[in-house]
């Protein structure tokens, strides 16, 4: 049996970077000490919308920055219920998600009942033709500009120590002077619009259509990888490349006839478990941020 | 300046006030996109709400509808009210249908008197399956049941699509359905010339017992303890992790009896469409319930009646059907917000003299 090493290698870049876009967004919110179960939704969110703009419009560059506002009123939506209500962040975020997929799948149904458009012109990849360089702009922006990004920004900038404070004990934090609401409002609507990239990324450049079950469960893949990642942003990043991995694999050895006899959903089903394992093995006892679920409240 | 401010005392009427403008508030948020589906929102209304509770047969379908969602429902409420959070009925529902097929198809020949409490025995195995590794880990390892419950429904999905391309492809039709189960397995009639099956009858039967554990039992109280304050129950006695790993799985067993009542209540076969989000929806369900019994009963019934209404407007009034979703997930966000609104008041003041206003004070 063989295995072409380099088609596996392009394949796991392409499935990773949806989560490395909403993974880092994730690490982003909970840095400031809010969950955002929102993220399956608010991909969801960015895939329709961002194919609905580009649909529309007929520019791809149109629905990328619809899907991006479509993401930063998400992040906004988390916050009005997290921050300035401080409602449950686990039943608000599951519902914020639920609510969101329901109304794309509305919209959708009542646009094009029965159809299914495609965009004319989706995202080309660079460097065509050669192996595993062949990638989409977004992919390259994910790996070589928004991590390295996201990590000096979280790790050695003012405004990544203040996200830190606030995500670590909001009391000292809001002594020493820093907005805790606002701080935790600019992480949700950034982290929001990197989720929605993320949701886009596959309408917009993978897939140039739109389906129902689009985003299936990665919101709760990169949930998963914040924890394993411990919210950091490169074993974030790792993380979604261990799942893009499993994934690409299970794709290649799908057209393997050693084992073509493997039903493929259970194929299918490998990253998810594979996820589940590093957690299990790497996720053990984490300390979780200081202000992880709670609601400040002055006094 | 208005600031606002933690009420001291909360009048009697704020309560109830607040829920019925959380309830005008979804009505108002619904109106928009029956509006933009080209329907007349009160007309709308009327047929969600109203239309299905006034004729019998109308009746009859939405307990019919509100049944997988009670058992999911009661599944979440027992699992969060021990601060489990489970949110992996959905995978727990689809395990429990697959229990039951297995059973239904590989032993097709059994009376039904064997055959039915087999296929709820099976169901609820399969259930309490999918929620024991999260629960495991969670004892074991400390790991975050969030994520793990959540993972595991696109696995369980994938799964039942796994078996109905497989093994467990309809035998005669090629389609990705399973066979039928045996003739034994299907649940008898609620009512004489209903589809309400005893799916319902043991729903009720559960949530009824639920009920009774959960608020006159010493169990219920510590469950209770372990929930709202686990430090202080531990501190009392409590042995929370093992009281969350027991209701972990008593949550995943109930929503497992949730897939064995929809396959022998109304599909008779495993189809990959069998949970139509139950799961998702059991975590709405239970925290307008208020993670109490009666609290889930009558928020099932309720989404029954509004997902009974959808499918009829979606007919009648081309307003797609996944408005009933759109409206469940608006309610239980409008009264989450207006409960805790109401905890709160704004307070209007002058705003404080400014330092340098004092200064001159002082200086002059």
């Amino acid at each position: 049996m063989s295995i072409n090493l380099l088609a596996l290698i392009g394949a796991m870049l392409t499935i990773a970077t949806p989560l490395v876009w909403a993974g880092i967004g994730e690490v982003i919110v909970e840095r400031g000490g809010v969950l955002n179960l929102g993220i399956e939704g608010t991909m969801y969110l960015g895939a329709f919308v961002g194919f609905l703009a580009a649909l529309r419009s007929g520019s791809v560059w149109v629905g990328l920055v619809a899907a991006i506002v479509s993401g930063v009123v998400a992040g906004a939506l988390m916050g009005l219920f997290a921050v300035t209500l401080g409602l449950n962040q686990h039943v608000s975020g599951l519902g914020l998600s639920l609510l969101l997929i329901a109304t794309c799948e509305f919209t959708f149904r009542l646009l094009y009942a029965g159809e299914r458009p495609t965009l004319d012109d989706k995202f080309h990849v660079l460097f065509r033709g050669i192996a595993v360089l062949d990638q989409h702009l977004l992919t390259y922006v994910g790996f070589l500009v928004l991590a390295p990004v996201a990590w000096w920004v979280l790790g050695s900038t003012g405004l990544g120590m203040r996200l830190h404070a606030v995500g670590e004990n909001f009391e000292a934090a809001d002594v020493a002077g820093i907005s805790v609401a606002r701080t935790q409002y600019v992480a949700l609507m950034v982290g929001g619009a990197l989720m929605a990239i993320g949701g886009a990324f596959l309408t917009l450049a993978v897939l140039g259509s739109f389906t129902l079950d689009i985003v299936s469960g990665r919101g709760w893949v990169c949930i998963a990888l914040v924890i394993f990642a411990r919210w950091r942003v490169w074993p974030a990043v790792l993380g979604a490349l261990i799942f893009a991995g499993t994934s690409a694999l299970q794709l290649q050895l799908a057209i393997t006839p050693a084992f073509g006899d493997v039903p493929g959903e259970l194929m299918l089903a490998l990253p998810y478990l594979a996820v589940i394992a590093a957690l299990a093995i790497w996720g053990r006892s984490v300390r979780y941020p200081g202000s992880y679920l709670k609601a400040y409240r002055r006094g | 300046m208005m600031r606002v401010v933690l009420r001291g005392h909360e009048p009697r009427w704020l309560a109830p006030v607040s829920l019925i403008g959380a309830v005008l508030v979804t009505l108002v948020l619904t109106a928009i996109p029956i509006r933009l589906a080209g329907a007349n929102p009160t007309a709308a209304f009327e047929r969600y709400l109203v239309t299905p509770l006034t004729s019998l047969p109308g009746l009859h379908e939405v307990l019919l509808t509100a049944t997988p969602l009670l058992f999911t429902g009661m599944a979440v409420a027992i699992a969060f009210r021990a601060g489990y959070w489970n949110i992996g009925a959905e995978g727990q529902f689809l395990l429990g249908a697959i229990g039951t097929t297995a059973v239904g198809t590989g032993l097709p020949g059994l009376p039904a008197a064997v055959a039915l409490p087999l296929g709820f025995v099976a169901g609820a195995f399969g259930g309490l399956l999918w929620a024991i590794v999260p629960a495991w880990l969670k004892r074991k390892f400390g790991i975050d049941e969030v994520v793990t419950t959540l993972l595991l429904n696109p696995v369980a999905l994938l799964v039942v699509q796994g078996l109905l391309n497989g093994p467990w492809r309809n035998s005669e039709s090629g389609f990705t359905d399973s066979d039928r189960l045996g003739p034994g397995y299907d649940l008898p009639a609620l009512f004489p010339d209903s589809r309400v099956h005893w799916g319902f009858g043991l729903a009720v039967i559960v949530i009824v017992v639920s009920g009774i554990v959960l608020t006159r039992t010493a169990t219920g109280i510590r469950i209770r303890a372990a929930g709202q304050a686990p430090r202080a129950a531990e501190f009392s006695g409590v042995a929370v992790g093992r009281l969350q790993f027991r209701c972990a799985l008593v949550s995943g067993a109930v929503a497992g009896l949730g897939g064995a009542s929809q396959v022998m209540g109304v599909q008779h076969q495993l189809t990959s469409g069998i949970s139509n989000n139950y799961g998702y929806t059991g975590v709405i369900v239970a925290t307008l319930g208020g993670l109490s019994a009666l609290g889930v009963f009558l928020v099932a019934l309720l989404l029954g009646d509004i997902a009974v209404g959808a499918q009829n407007v979606s007919l009648v009034l081309q307003v797609p059907a996944q408005l009933g979703a759109m409206f469940g997930a608006l309610l239980l966000l409008a009264v989450l917000s207006a409960m805790s609104w109401r905890r709160y008041r704004v307070q209007w003041r002058r705003p404080r003299p400014t330092v340098p206003a004092r200064e001159k004070e002082l200086v002059g």
